[in-house]
């Protein structure tokens, strides 16, 4: 595995461009654009107020950055670096700002989402939507672009509006049954829509993509109920993550749940494989220690790891959460399937340092990673069943099916990986600690 | 005068009151009538009193309901005849009286051994029934406790679900305050929300705007469209078309499923049936053979009718029959199965389970072995990461080393420490012994110089020249000088003052410290040692020395031999 050099950022704000040949990230108020395989930079804009979102258009050829405080969102053209944009909201505010699938309109949320406004680049036009709900996930774009779907509340009642994103025709509108919509999304086949209640009652409503509700789930009462939502990319499945540490998994026929996956402190499932990462210190002599080796060689404080597989029954730490709070630390709080769609991670809050890896195919528990450190994130590879997570620490971690890996992040002074993400070839993982960026390059066969 | 008529009561034995008792002793008495009551019967009738004995015996004949004898004294004489056949009927009624008599006796024993036996087992069972009824009260007592267990548990349950549905009228009576409250909060925010949107749109004091150096063109490169009522119905069209699709292929997959299926289980029937036709199955005389038989004609038939089938065909009645055909032959494959299986174990029970079992043992002293070797291999393992990594561990190791090298430095200076002390004290010894030896060497040069004279005077007694000698005397009497200071040192030898008293004490006082020569010069001036060899074995030389000394008497031989003696040593 291969590292780049590092690269200043700010805001955990870097993105690579939807064709993977650019990488962008924002210093401050300045958007630097740099090719993906040199690192060279291309362009350099700049804003003007410090940007707290950066996205790229779907078609590579633009970029919005928005600017809260301010209210104002500009957008920058690669083909044209001297054709410039700037959007001002005025005295409304801006929440959150997003390109339409097209790449040709931008949606900006004021702020208390007293509307959304959409502009258009095309003909500078601009409609209005009202009565957004402030959720979780109030909008969502279908995968291919053409639908967006709408969470609005009017009257304590929630609605779905379905838009075409085309002309913003407004396709359907209708009445949801939730008590209090948090989310919605698309299933990747564009045909169903998933909506989900809050966390004070567990319901999930699978409405179709013309407004007809076909089947509604409900595992419990009264507990606190759902925490996240996943499709499986071929929309066979969907994965719900709820407070009461189980996954449940509906299948698309029947909209049944089929199986559900437990998070128990101890594992004697047989078949499963435990990864515990093992931190070994190195031995430092005394002839070491000069000022010279102190400056250089920056693994003498940096400790190495390396899995080992432990024997079952295993034991989970488990963390109690503080009773009196609002929002628990328990749960499933993040899903993910892996792009084949053979594999299911999930993260229990109340085992922050494990992650789980479900199989699919037999569904049931395949591995256990445990790390030193909480999980702060995981993604799948966009291509192949390989899953890169990091904790916070200087390393980054990486599971396939064969085994799995630590890798230190050899860069001068210390690398705390804070987030990380795939390149869409799945060939390198741009890596983002507090301020800085680093690229790593992994290759297709390098696994242990 | 007649005698008076006898009450019946003053003659004894006889009793013969209207009651009779039916005590033994009297019946007894009635029965056998006492030899010595005739004398006093004699006493009933005498001479004088005939016609009264006459008219009371036929009174009481007449009582007794036979013919009166009517004896009616014919000039005082009685009918023989008469009286005879009275006495014969008395006679009769006294034995009829007599059998029923025994009979009452028979009956009696009988009533008496009945009633005995049914004393006994009215005790019986009277006990019988006191455990029966204490056992009852047992069991009451029991079924009462728990019936009493049964309704605390009862109530207990009620209680608990009384109270879950009481905590879930709770939770649902909060819920709705909640959401009441919530909606309340909701629509004071939307009005708020709404007054805030006319302030924003009214006051326009900074305007929303777009900034753009020139149009950009659409994505996909075509013109922008108008809204229409067409628009509208295309995108309709459209989405309908989009689910429609996604139906289709939907249904396409399953339909593909649905007939991969069905090939599986033609397959699986098929395999069944060959399976169970009658080539493979054991000639058993079993009556379910035929049975057998018959199913597999049938399923022969079925798969020829199913064989020309479409796989495609799903409608119902197919594929109902389908599954049922398939659950049958796989209940007949289950049972021929069982059928084997039992075969099996009846024919080789003896040795095949005795082979498994012992296969199994074996199984398992091999597992045991693996297991065994696997730990050997891992102590191996680790032992050798042990080694393999503490020399790496230089550190640590040269402090080890350290550690060990002080510990026998410790030890080593213990031991320095002992041979020291021990150097000392021996060093002491030799002082002493040497002190010892050459006071002992003097005292022996002075006892000798003193034998000397001695013998010397002795010779000289013997001669006539004794008054020259007297003065020699003289000289020796310092060194045998009574020495009034007692040496306990040398209290040991009071056994060689022999002869003379002069010989008390070999103590010498020495008032001045004499310089002390080595052993070995000790030795060698006593001659306890040659000349070449070194003081290795001084002390026992001087215990031996001193033993001697102690022993020997004023004989020179002895001493002689004490110096021969020691010399080898």
């Amino acid at each position: 595995m291969n590292f780049s050099e590092v690269f200043k950022q700010s805001n955990q704000l870097c993105k690579v461009s939807p064709d993977g040949k650019y990488l962008a990230t924002c210093v401050q108020y300045r958007l630097v654009v740099r090719d993906f395989n040199s690192l060279q930079i291309v362009h350099l804009y700049t804003c003007l107020d410090p940007v707290m979102h950066m996205e790229w258009s779907s078609d590579s050829l633009f970029i919005l950055c928005a600017m809260y405080k301010r209210g104002l969102v500009q957008v920058w053209s690669l083909e044209q670096p001297d054709w410039h944009c700037k959007i001002d909201e005025g005295s409304i505010g801006l929440v959150s700002s997003r390109w339409s699938p097209d790449g040709r309109h931008i949606l900006n949320t004021t702020e208390f989402n007293l509307r959304v406004t959409v502009w258009s680049l095309c003909t500078k036009s601009v409609s209005y939507i009202k009565y957004p709900k402030a959720c979780q996930k109030g909008i969502d774009f279908t995968a291919d672009g053409r639908y967006m779907a709408l969470a609005e509340r009017r009257e304590c009642k929630d609605y779905i509006s379905v838009f075409v994103c085309d002309d913003w025709h407004l396709l359907r509108h209708f009445e949801s049954e939730t008590q209090d919509l948090a989310g919605l999304e698309w299933s990747p086949n564009s045909c169903v829509l998933a909506v989900w209640d809050s966390c004070l009652e567990y319901k999930i409503l699978l409405y179709s993509l013309d407004g007809r509700l076909l089947s509604s789930y409900s595992a419990y009462e009264w507990s606190l109920g759902i925490k996240s939502v996943a499709w499986s990319p071929s929309s066979q499945f969907l994965a719900i993550g709820s407070y009461d540490e189980k996954v449940r998994i509906l299948n698309h026929i029947t909209w049944k749940k089929i199986t559900q996956f437990e998070h128990p402190a101890t594992i004697i499932n047989a078949k499963a494989v435990v990864f515990k990462e093992v931190e070994k210190r190195p031995v430092v002599g005394s002839e070491d220690l000069s000022i010279h080796q102190l400056t250089v060689d920056n693994s003498l404080f940096s400790t190495q790891s390396k899995y080992e597989i432990t024997q079952l029954p295993a034991q989970v730490p488990v963390i109690k959460p503080d009773p009196d709070r609002a929002n628990p630390k328990i749960g499933i709080s993040a899903l993910a399937f892996s792009a084949g769609n053979h594999y299911l991670a999930t993260k229990n809050d109340n085992m922050p340092q494990n992650l789980w890896v479900w199989d699919m195919q037999r569904l049931s528990l395949l591995a256990v990673l445990e790390q030193t450190a909480p999980v702060r994130c995981f993604v799948w590879d966009p291509h192949r069943p390989r899953l890169a997570l990091c904790t916070g620490n200087t390393k980054v971690y990486l599971w396939s099916p064969a085994g799995c890996v630590s890798v230190n992040v050899p860069v001068e002074g210390s690398f705390q990986v804070q987030s990380l993400f795939w390149h869409c070839s799945g060939s390198s993982l741009v890596l983002l600690s507090k301020e800085h960026i680093c690229l790593c390059y992994v290759d297709a066969e390098e696994e242990k | 005068c007649p005698p008076p008529l006898l009450t019946l009561s003053h003659i004894s034995g006889i009793s013969m009151s209207p009651s009779r008792q039916n005590s033994h002793h009297s019946l007894h008495s009635t029965m056998v009538l006492p030899k010595t009551s005739y004398s006093v019967i004699s006493a009933f009738c005498t001479e004088e009193n005939i016609s009264q004995c006459i008219a009371y015996i036929n009174q009481e004949v007449c009582s007794l309901g036979l013919t009166g004898v009517s004896l009616e004294s014919e000039s005082g004489g009685l009918s023989a005849v008469l009286v005879l056949n009275l006495l014969y009927e008395v006679l009769q009624l006294q034995r009829r009286a007599q059998r029923a008599l025994h009979e009452l006796e028979t009956q009696q024993l009988k009533n008496g051994s009945d009633l005995e036996h049914l004393q006994h087992s009215n005790c019986r069972l009277k006990d019988q029934l006191e455990h029966t009824r204490r056992e009852n009260s047992g069991l009451h007592e029991g079924e009462r406790q728990l019936q009493l267990k049964i309704k605390t548990l009862q109530n207990c349950l009620k209680s608990e679900k009384e109270e879950v549905q009481k905590l879930q009228s709770i939770i649902s009576s909060r819920a709705t305050q909640y959401n009441h409250d919530t909606k309340r909060k909701e629509r004071e925010c939307t009005k708020l929300k709404e007054r805030l949107n006319q302030l924003l749109m009214d006051k326009r004091d900074k305007k929303l705007s777009i900034e753009m150096s020139n149009y950009v063109g659409r994505s996909d490169g075509k013109r922008g469209l108008w809204k229409t009522s067409k628009m509208e119905a295309r995108h309709e069209g459209e989405m309908y078309r989009a689910l429609l699709s996604d139906y289709e292929t939907r249904q396409r997959s399953l339909v593909l499923e649905n007939s991969e299926l069905k090939k599986v289980l033609q397959h699986m029937k098929k395999d069944m049936i060959a399976i169970l036709s009658p080539k493979n199955v054991c000639v058993q005389p079993e009556p379910a053979d035929d049975s057998l038989e018959q199913a597999v004609s049938e399923g022969e038939e079925e798969a020829g009718d199913r064989s020309r089938e479409s796989l495609e065909q799903s409608c119902e009645q197919a594929r109902e029959q389908l599954t049922n055909s398939i659950r049958m032959q796989w209940r007949k494959l289950k049972s021929h199965m069982e059928r084997l299986d039992s075969q099996v174990s009846l024919e080789r029970e003896g040795d095949e389970v005795m082979s498994r079992k012992e296969h199994e043992d074996e199984m398992q002293r091999m597992r045991l072995e693996l297991q065994q070797c696997k730990e050997f291999i891992h102590m191996q393992q680790q032992l050798l990461q042990q080694q393999l990594s503490s020399p790496c561990d230089e550190e640590t190791a040269a402090l080890l080393n350290d550690c060990y090298t002080l510990e026998e430095k410790e030890r080593l200076k213990e031991e320095w420490r002992l041979f020291s002390e021990q150097k000392r004290n021996f060093e002491r010894e030799r002082k002493n012994f040497t002190e010892a030896a050459i006071r002992l060497g003097h005292e022996r040069k002075a006892f000798e110089e003193d034998r000397a004279v001695w013998l010397k005077t002795q010779f000289l007694n013997m001669t006539p020249f004794v008054d020259r000698k007297r003065p020699a005397l003289s000289e020796p009497h310092g060194a045998l000088a009574v020495s009034t200071e007692p040496e306990a040192k040398l209290q040991s030898t009071p056994p060689l003052v022999t002869k003379s008293q002069s010989y008390s004490v070999f103590s010498t006082p020495k008032a001045a410290p004499v310089k002390m020569p080595s052993t070995a010069d000790l030795y060698r001036t006593l001659h306890l040692i040659p000349e070449s060899r070194g003081h290795g074995k001084c002390a026992s030389g001087e215990m031996l020395t001193k033993s001697r000394l102690r022993n020997c008497s004023t004989d020179c031989s002895v001493i002689s031999l004490v110096r021969d003696e020691s010399s080898p040593v």
